[in-house]
């Protein structure tokens, strides 16, 4: 008989990151393990905290802009797009239609964006190579739009708080069009080495299922809300811009494990693609002004500048001292491609946010990666990781 | 979400919760509940619970901090209700000392909010599970996001090659730290009279730039 002893193995704690590949970015996981089975997973984070939201209190409205794009850095404008809606909630202004077009057209390419990276990058996660090869070459296009929009392939800070900075440069909405006639097949070709692939299934079916209830009860949100069956999209249920005028579906999944999240994402590509073709559509009948005509907010065009001493003064103002939003509050929350991205935004009145609270959207799911993956071995881990599309920029802030 | 039926519900709160609550509001078509300390737990249970309300989904916790009021730091809690498309913020304040009750219990995802808060702020939340500090660096002090706390930290890192270590120094600004007030003192002064400021006062019955008279 064997010594009781000798036969009991101790669980042991592993340090997982943050120096990983598959910790996409500086994820500290300390595991506490039974053999190769998870009993505990214990996230360390803030390793790559920048005290973003203290910063944003010591700049104007106008100077927090590019803190967002650095937030998530794989979404850029999304986060944009949650400030600036939140700073004109503060001000009661609301931007021309065009420019709400623009940022819908942006979002929505920011989504493609993010998704490709998540989806083919969690597919490495799991062993396959070949579609982070694709996605990034997919990417890369998508980022010279970036670049031909706001002069910056990532960091983009285009949204403006009454609209955004520039106008598409010519024969932009062509080539966009040209893209997205083009991206339903890539689509097709990602799904082709993945969806049906035994050994991406084999890692992904049943691995970290997640209930309608504990999804809610966790605050989860975005594609991990939805593919435990929540049927909860903040571009349907509060339209915001002019999502309201889009004809688009809102993707579930069935089962809540990390092949479901997988679906999700890939069914949402194809329906931000849907909305990127119609926005085109819309674009090109609503000329117009892409910022409020409003001196105070934003600022005058360029030749108005070299002529008119008005002009020239608004400017100078507007960039050194910018522009006071009534005291007020408000929390407001866009769907970004990872979930809900809320800002908390406090005003007392002077040209400085009092307050910016960022409310991160992976922060709530890595938090349930400890009851995710426990009682999964190690390397399902990795998958449940992938499968929450965490980025350390938005979650350490 | 109209603001009619977010009154009526504020209304509704405010009554099924008599001591607890101890008002609503709307602010930019967003439902505000106050409450106290004590009336915290007993507020979000009904919130969560109620055929009504429904707010099942603790969206984000996080504070405020008003160095000039007597309870400093006002603790704010995002609902989110997706069944019935709401949502709302529950205020509490507390100031140094006070611990606030965790509502761990009610929802789990407010784990790592209040340890957050707990982090940022030195509000104390009674019952946590687990309080430890979550985004600033290992054996750090204080709490950044407080008023008085300075922009620039009191400690830098950097690697020292000799003892083959990272080292904590006290931070060296080789600059001081500027920070431009632009309250402009101009617009303070529009209701003073200098000499001679009655002779640019508009007389009465003089027709103005935008065409109206002056009354």
């Amino acid at each position: 008989m064997a010594n009781p002893v000798e036969s009991q193995i101790k669980p042991y704690t592993m340090n997982f990151g943050p120096q990983h590949p598959a910790a996409h970015g500086v994820l500290r996981l300390v595991l506490e393990m039974d053999g190769e089975i998870v009993e505990r997973a214990d996230p360390h984070i803030g390793l790559l905290h920048r005290g973003t939201e203290k910063l944003i209190e010591y700049k104007t409205y106008i100077q927090a802009m590019p803190y967002f794009d650095r937030l998530d850095y794989v979404s850029p404008m999304s986060e944009e797009h949650s400030f600036v809606l939140a700073a004109e909630k503060l001000l009661g202004i609301t931007p021309p239609k065009r420019a709400q077009h623009i940022r819908v057209l942006f979002a929505e390419l920011t989504r493609i964006l993010n998704h490709l990276l998540n989806v083919t990058t969690f597919a490495m996660d799991v062993g396959a190579l070949t579609p982070a090869l694709w996605g990034f070459e997919e990417r890369e296009l998508l980022m010279e739009f970036y670049e031909r929009v706001s002069g910056a392939r990532m960091h983009a800070n285009y949204f403006r708080v009454g609209g955004v900075h520039q106008d598409l440069p010519a024969g932009m909405l062509d080539d966009i069009e040209a893209y997205a006639a083009k991206f339903e097949k890539f689509v097709d070709d990602v799904e082709g080495l993945l969806t049906a692939n035994r050994i991406f299934k084999q890692r992904l079916v049943d691995i970290g299922i997640v209930s309608g209830d504990e999804a809610l009860a966790w605050g989860f949100t975005g594609p991990v809300l939805r593919a435990s069956g929540i049927p909860w999209d903040l571009r349907k249920a509060q339209p915001y811009d002019t999502y309201a005028e889009y004809d688009f579906d809102v993707a579930i999944g069935k089962t809540g494990d990390c092949y479901a999240r997988y679906l999700v994402r890939v069914e949402e590509m194809r329906q931000s693609n849907r909305i990127v073709q119609q926005a085109i559509a819309k674009l090109r009948q609503t000329p117009g002004p892409i910022k409020v005509d409003d001196r105070k907010i934003a600022p005058p065009p360029r030749g108005d500048m070299k002529r008119s001493m008005e002009s020239l003064i608004h400017h100078f103002k507007l960039y050194t001292e910018g522009y006071h939003v009534p005291a007020g509050e408000t929390y407001t929350a866009t769907e970004s491609p990872k979930g809900e991205f809320g800002v908390y935004l406090v005003s007392d009145g002077t040209n400085r946010p009092y307050r910016c609270k960022i409310r991160p959207t992976g922060i709530a799911h890595l938090q349930g990666v400890d009851f995710m993956s426990r009682g999964h071995m190690l390397a399902d881990a990795v998958a449940i990781i992938g499968s929450i599309d965490v980025v350390f920029g938005e979650i350490d802030r | 979400m109209n603001e009619e039926t977010l009154q009526a519900l504020g209304a509704k709160i405010a009554a099924a919760l008599p001591g607890a609550v101890t008002g609503t509001e709307i602010q930019h078509g967003e439902l505000v509940v106050r409450t106290t300390r004590e009336g915290l737990l007993q507020t979000l249970t009904v919130l969560r619970d109620d055929a009504g309300c429904r707010f099942t989904q603790l969206v984000d916790v996080t504070a405020v901090d008003w160095p000039s009021k007597a309870e400093r730091f006002e603790v704010n809690y995002m609902l989110l209700s997706v069944s019935k498309n709401l949502r709302a913020r529950v205020k509490v304040t507390t100031d140094e000392d006070t611990p606030v009750p965790s509502c761990v219990p009610l929802f789990p995802a407010a784990g790592w909010y209040e340890r957050e808060t707990w982090d940022m702020f030195g509000v104390f939340f009674a019952g946590h599970p687990d309080l430890r500090r979550i985004l600033t660096d290992y054996g750090f002090e204080g709490h950044p996001l407080r008023k008085d706390f300075p922009l620039t930290g009191y400690v830098e890192v950097r690697y020292d090659d000799e003892q083959k270590r990272v080292v904590y120094e006290p931070v060296k600004l080789t600059q001081d730290f500027r920070a431009f007030d632009f309250m402009s003192p101009w617009e303070a002064m529009t209701d003073v009279q200098l000499p001679g400021d009655e002779k640019a006062v508009i007389p009465l019955g003089a027709s103005l730039r935008d065409g109206s008279v002056k009354k």
